[in-house]
C-alpha cells in the first residue's frame, strides 16, 4: 500500500488556487499549436474542455460514441445548477458553498479541490449567460435563484426542468465553433476501448468506428477522459441507457486507481419499477419533497387490500397513515437528504408496506399541499375557502404552475393522474461519487491521462448535494483543467508528434481485437442484456442501499459466477466489422462486471457507514449511520492488478478548515 | 396483448432495404421501446438478428431515438417521442409499421438508425455566440425581461431529432435551424451575430440537401418539442434584412 500525494499547494486554503494559478507553468502559444490533446467525452465536462483547450490554441481530437455531442447524458439533468454569486443577498458566500459541500459528503472529500469548485463556480455563470444559455430571469430581468435539498441559501440556478438540456447546448455550441474553425476534430459515433501507453505516459487510445466497426489508433501528447459515471453497473438506474464505465475501465487496468468506487448515490425519488422488461428508472425531481408527504399505510391488511387493487390509497384514512419521514425526522421531515429519505423508504418496504404489487413503492401525496395552496388563494382572491371543489381546483393550479412537467412525465410513464391520486415512488441509482482518482491537477495516477467530470471522484466525497454535478462537470472543463494540463504540458514542449506506428499502438490494438473476437466467438445462449440485468441485481441486493460484511462476499462470489458464466454462455449477434449494437453492450457490460467486484471489495474493507455507504453493522442505536473519522478519513483508491487481485492504496484526508461532526436530521 | 410489428430492416447504408414482419407479446405498462427490447430478446435468442434502432435516455431530452411509426414520426401522441411513448395507448391485435427517419441527408445506417451529422453542420456554420471562456462579463449586466426569456427557450427546447425533417415532403430543415436562430437571436448577447448566423446557417442548410419550406407545417404538428413555425418567420426576416445590409457570405 502507498500514499498517495494529493499536489495540494501550500498557503491557507482560499489563497491556494489563485497562487497556484500565478505560478504554475505555462505553455506559450506558438508552442501550444504543436501539443495535440485527446478529449474523450462531450458531456457537459469534455464539451466545455475541449472547446477551452482549443481557444487556447491546443490541438484537440474529440471523441464521443453518441452521434453528436448533443446527446450526452449531461443533457437530462433537471433541477439546476449551483454558484456562490450571492444574488439573493441571504448571505451566501464562497465559503458557504465550500462548507455545505464538504458537510454533505460526510467528511470524504478532499478540502483544496472543494474550495476551488466554489471559487470558480460564479465564472461558470457569467461564462454560461454569455453564450446564450436562457436561465429563468426575475421580472426585472436578473438571473433568478432557487433552493435545493439540504442547505440554507438559494444559489441554485435553473432553466426550467431542463438546466442539463441548456448548458450542454450551450457546451455544444462552444465546442461546434472550435469545430468549424478548425481547432477541434470531432470523432463522433467512436468508443474508446483502451489506452495507450508510450514509456509509461498516456500517448493515444484505441477507439472503434462504431459505424464501420474499424479498429482506429489516435495519438496525441496526453488523453482527458470525461466519459461520465458507472450507475449503470446496476442495470438499472436513471442513467441514460448508453452510459458506461469502459473507458475509465479501461485506464484502470492501463494502471490508473479507482477511488471509493462504493460510494454511489441513490435518489429517493424515482418511478417504481413496474415489470420485468424495464430498461431503465425515471427521476422525480427532488424539488418535489417540498410539498408532497411520503407515507405508507400502517397495517398489512391494508397494504394487502391495495396490493389487490380492493382499496385506493385515497380511501385509507388519516390515521392510518404512517408519515414515516415526519415521525422519525421532525426536524427535517420530508426534506431529509437522499440518503436518510432513501434508506427509511427501503426500511419500510422490507417491513412488507411497500404500495405496489412488488412491494417495492411508497407514497408521495400532494392531497394536503393541493388543499393548503387552495385555501391560501381562495382568501388571498376574497373567495370561500370552504368551498372544497373550488379550493381543491384552485389548489390544483398552483401545483400545476410548480410542477406541471414533472406531473406530465409522471402520467405518460405511469398512466395514472397524480393530481387525484398519490404518486408512488421508489428509490434508484443516479450518480457515482467514485471515479478514477486524480490529484490538484486532475491527473490520474497515470502520467497524462486526466480525468474530469463524473468521471474523477473528486468534489463530492461519500455523498453529492443536488445542483452540484453539473458545477463539478463545468468547473473542471471550462476553468480548472486548462489550467492544470499545463503542469504536465509545459515538459512537453521539445516532443515532437507522437506516431501511431510505434510498437505500443500495434499491441495494443491487437489486444482490444482479441477481446471483441473472443466475446464474438462464445456463441453461448444467452443475450448480453439478461447478464447485465442479473449482474445489476446483485449489485442492488449485495452493494446498494445498505451492505453487510456477509452479503458483501456472497455478492462477490455470485458476481465472479455470473462473470465466469458470461465469458462461456454470451451470445453475440453480427460481426466485428459492422454497425453492431450488442457487441458494444458486450464489452461495457465485461468491464462492469470488474467493477463490480472492485466495488463490492471497496465497501467490505470500510467498516463504517458515510453518506450514500451504509454498512449495517455501523449504525447507532436509532438505526443513523455511525461514521468512524478516526480509522477512516481517506480515500480509499484500487489498483487492479488482474483477475480478481486488487490492492489498496490511500490518500490521507486533513481537515484544517472545518470541523468534523455528525450529521442529524432529527 | 399481441401485435403484428412491420419492421423496416436495411443491413448498412449501401444495401436496400425491406420490411419484415414480426410478431410480438406485450403489456400495457411497457413503452414501445421495451416492447422493441421484447422483440429484440426474442430474436437473440432464436440466434437472429435483433433489429438496430436508436435511444439513450428514454425521457424524451436527448434527442437520440428517431423512427416512424404508422406513418408518423415519434407516433401518434403529440408532444411525446418515441421513447415516451407507452403501448397502453394500443390494443390487442393491432398491426404497426416502423421506418427510420427517412430524408436524403439523413441517410440510414442500418435497420431504424439514421445519420443526422447534417444537423451538427449546420450548427457548426454559426450556431453558436462567438465568446471564449473567461471573457464573460457578470451574469447581471445583461438582464433579459421575462417574455423574451421565454421565447428564447421555448425554441431552445429543440431536441435535435429530426422529425421535423422527417414529417416534411420537403425534407426541410427549417424547423430545426430557425430554432436556433430564434433561440439565440431573442438574447441580446446573440444579436450581435444573428445577421451573419443566419446566412451561413441557410447556406449550410441546402448545402446538406435539405429542401425548401413549402408552409405545409407538418413539421410543428410532429415536434415533440412544441417548436412553433412563427420561429421559421422570424428567420426569414433576419436572413432577408441581413442579405440586404451586408453582401458579406
Ligand atoms: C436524471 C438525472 C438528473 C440530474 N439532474 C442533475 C441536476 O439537476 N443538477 C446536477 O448538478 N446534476 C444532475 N445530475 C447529474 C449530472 O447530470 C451528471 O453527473 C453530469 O451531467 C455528468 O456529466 P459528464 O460530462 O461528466 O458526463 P456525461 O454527460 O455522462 O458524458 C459522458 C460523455 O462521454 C462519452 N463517452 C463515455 N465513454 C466513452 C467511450 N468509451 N468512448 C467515447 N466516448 C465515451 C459519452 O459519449 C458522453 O459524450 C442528474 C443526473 C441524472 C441521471
Ligand atoms: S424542431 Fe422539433 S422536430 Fe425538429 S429537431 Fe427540433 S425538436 Fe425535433
Ligand atoms: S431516447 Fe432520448 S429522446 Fe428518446
Amino acid at each position: 500500500m502507498t500514499k498517495l500525494n494529493a499536489k495540494i499547494p501550500e498557503g491557507p486554503l482560499s489563497d491556494k488556487w489563485r497562487k497556484y494559478r500565478s505560478t504554475v507553468d505555462l505553455v506559450a502559444p506558438n508552442n501550444k499549436r504543436k501539443l495535440e490533446i485527446i478529449v474523450v467525452g462531450t458531456g457537459l465536462a469534455g464539451a466545455s474542455a475541449a472547446a477551452t483547450l482549443a481557444e487556447l490554441g491546443y490541438k484537440v481530437k474529440a471523441f464521443t460514441f453518441h452521434d453528436s455531442p448533443r446527446r450526452a447524458h449531461s443533457i437530462a439533468a433537471q433541477g439546476g445548477i449551483n454558484a456562490a454569486k450571492n444574488y439573493q443577498n441571504d448571505g451566501d458566500s464562497v465559503f458557504r458553498l465550500f462548507y455545505d459541500t464538504i458537510k454533505g459528503g460526510d467528511y470524504r472529500s478532499r478540502e483544496a479541490n472543494v474550495h476551488r469548485l466554489a471559487e470558480v463556480s460564479t465564472s461558470i455563470i457569467d461564462q454560461c449567460v454569455a453564450q446564450g444559455v436562457p436561465f429563468a430571469r426575475e421580472y426585472g430581468g436578473t438571473l433568478a435563484n432557487r433552493s435545493f435539498g439540504g442547505v440554507q441559501v438559494s444559489r441554485t440556478f435553473y432553466a426550467r426542468g431542463q438546466t442539463g438540456q441548456q448548458l450542454l447546448i450551450g457546451a455544444y455550441q462552444a465546442l461546434s465553433r472550435q469545430v468549424s474553425l478548425g481547432n477541434v476534430k470531432m470523432y463522433n459515433r467512436h468508443e474508446m476501448l483502451d489506452l495507450v501507453k508510450v514509456d509509461g505516459k498516456a500517448r493515444g487510445i484505441i477507439a472503434r468506428n462504431l459505424v464501420t466497426g474499424e479498429l482506429e489508433r489516435h495519438a496525441a501528447h496526453c488523453v482527458v477522459l470525461g466519459t461520465g459515471g458507472y450507475g449503470n453497473v446496476y442495470y438499472l438506474s436513471t442513467n441514460a441507457m448508453n452510459s458506461n464505465v469502459t473507458a475509465a475501465w479501461r485506464a484502470v487496468r492501463r494502471g490508473a486507481y479507482m477511488a471509493n468506487p462504493c460510494f454511489c448515490q441513490i435518489h429517493p425519488t424515482c418511478i417504481p419499477v413496474s415489470g420485468s422488461y424495464q430498461s431503465k428508472l425515471t427521476l422525480m425531481s427532488e424539488s418535489l419533497r417540498n410539498d408532497g408527504r411520503v407515507w405508507v399505510p400502517k397495517s398489512k391488511e391494508d397494504v394487502k387490500a391495495i396490493r389487490e387493487g380492493s382499496k385506493k390509497p385515497t380511501e385509507i384514512p388519516e390515521e392510518d397513515r404512517d408519515y414515516y419521514l415526519e415521525r422519525k425526522y421532525p426536524a427535517f421531515g420530508n426534506l431529509v437528504p437522499r440518503d436518510v429519505a432513501s434508506r427509511a423508504a427501503k426500511e419500510v418496504c422490507d417491513e412488507g408496506r411497500g404500495v405496489n404489487k412488488s412491494g417495492l413503492a411508497v407514497y408521495l401525496d400532494f392531497h394536503d399541499a393541493i388543499i393548503r395552496y387552495g385555501k391560501a388563494e381562495a382568501n388571498a382572491n376574497g373567495l370561500d375557502p370552504n368551498d372544497a371543489a373550488l379550493v381543491k381546483k384552485l389548489g390544483t393550479k398552483v401545483i400545476e404552475a410548480k410542477y406541471g412537467n414533472l406531473f406530465e412525465i409522471y402520467e405518460k410513464i405511469k398512466g395514472d393522474d397524480p393530481y387525484k391520486t398519490p404518486m408512488t415512488i421508489y428509490p434508484a441509482i443516479h450518480y457515482t461519487m467514485g471515479g478514477l482518482w486524480v490529484d490538484y491537477n486532475l491527473e490520474t495516477t497515470v502520467p497524462g491521462l486526466f480525468a474530469i467530470g463524473e468521471a474523477n471522484f473528486s468534489d463530492h466525497g461519500a455523498n453529492r448535494l443536488g445542483a452540484s454535478a453539473l458545477m463539478q462537470g463545468l468547473a473542471d472543463g471550462y476553468f480548472v483543467l486548462p489550467y492544470t494540463i499545463g503542469s504536465f504540458l509545459s515538459k512537453e514542449i521539445k516532443t515532437p508528434p507522437i506516431s501511431t506506428d510505434l510498437d505500443e499502438f500495434a499491441r495494443t490494438e491487437s489486444e482490444v481485437r482479441e477481446r471483441l473476437t473472443g466475446l464474438l466467438k462464445v456463441q453461448g445462449d444467452k443475450s448480453v442484456e439478461s447478464f447485465h440485468r442479473e449482474l445489476g441485481l446483485i449489485l442492488w441486493d449485495y452493494c446498494g442501499m445498505s451492505r453487510n460484511a456477509e452479503g458483501l462476499k456472497k455478492g462477490r462470489e455470485l458476481l465472479q459466477k455470473l462473470k465466469k458464466e458470461y465469458y462461456e454462455n454470451v451470445f453475440i449477434p453480427g460481426t466485428m466489422d459492422e454497425y453492431n449494437p450488442e457487441l458494444e453492450k458486450a464489452t461495457r457490460v465485461a468491464d462492469f462486471f470488474e467493477l463490480g467486484e472492485m466495488m463490492m471489495v471497496d465497501a467490505l474493507h470500510r467498516n463504517e457507514s458515510c453518506g450514500g455507504h451504509f454498512r449495517e453493522e455501523y449504525q447507532t442505536e436509532d438505526g443513523e449511520a455511525l461514521r468512524d473519522d478516526e480509522n477512516y478519513t481517506y480515500v480509499s483508491t484500487w489498483e487492479w492488478k488482474g483477475d480478481g487481485e486488487i490492492t489498496e492504496h490511500r490518500e490521507p484526508l486533513v481537515f484544517e478548515n472545518v470541523e468534523l461532526k455528525t450529521r442529524s436530521y432529527k | 396483448m399481441k401485435l403484428k410489428l412491420k419492421i423496416w430492416r436495411q443491413k448498412n447504408q449501401n444495401s436496400k432495404g425491406k420490411f419484415s414482419n414480426y410478431t410480438v407479446e406485450a403489456s400495457p405498462e411497457m413503452s414501445f421501446l421495451e416492447m422493441l427490447d421484447v422483440l429484440n430478446q426474442q430474436l437473440i435468442e432464436n440466434k437472429e438478428e435483433p433489429v438496430a434502432f436508436e435511444h439513450d435516455c428514454r425521457e424524451g431530452i436527448c434527442g437520440t431515438c428517431s423512427m416512424v411509426i404508422n406513418g408518423q414520426p415519434h407516433g401518434p401522441m403529440g408532444l411525446t417521442t418515441t421513447c415516451q411513448l407507452h403501448m397502453r395507448h394500443y390494443k390487442d391485435g393491432d398491426t404497426i409499421v416502423i421506418e427510420p427517419f427517412r430524408a436524403n441527408s439523413f441517410p440510414v445506417i442500418k435497420d431504424l438508425v439514421v445519420d443526422r451529422a447534417s444537423f451538427d453542420r449546420i450548427i457548426e456554420a454559426g450556431g453558436f455566440i462567438s465568446v471564449n471562456t473567461g471573457q464573460a462579463p457578470d451574469g447581471n449586466t445583461i438582464p433579459i425581461e421575462q417574455d423574451e426569456a421565454k421565447k428564447s427557450f421555448d425554441a431552445a427546447a429543440c431536441i435535435g431529432c429530426g422529425a421535423c425533417v422527417a414529417a416534411c415532403p420537403n425534407s426541410s430543415a427549417m424547423l430545426f435551424t430557425s430554432a436556433k436562430v430564434a433561440h439565440l437571436g431573442y438574447l441580446p448577447q446573440g444579436q450581435v451575430e444573428q445577421g451573419k448566423r443566419v446566412k451561413r446557417m441557410v447556406v449550410q442548410m441546402d448545402k446538406e440537401g435539405f429542401g425548401n419550406c413549402s408552409n405545409t407545417y407538418a413539421c410543428e404538428a410532429e415536434c415533440p418539442k412544441g417548436i412553433s413555425v412563427a420561429n421559421i418567420a422570424k428567420m426569414n426576416r433576419a436572413y432577408f434584412s441581413a442579405v440586404v445590409s451586408t453582401d458579406e457570405k
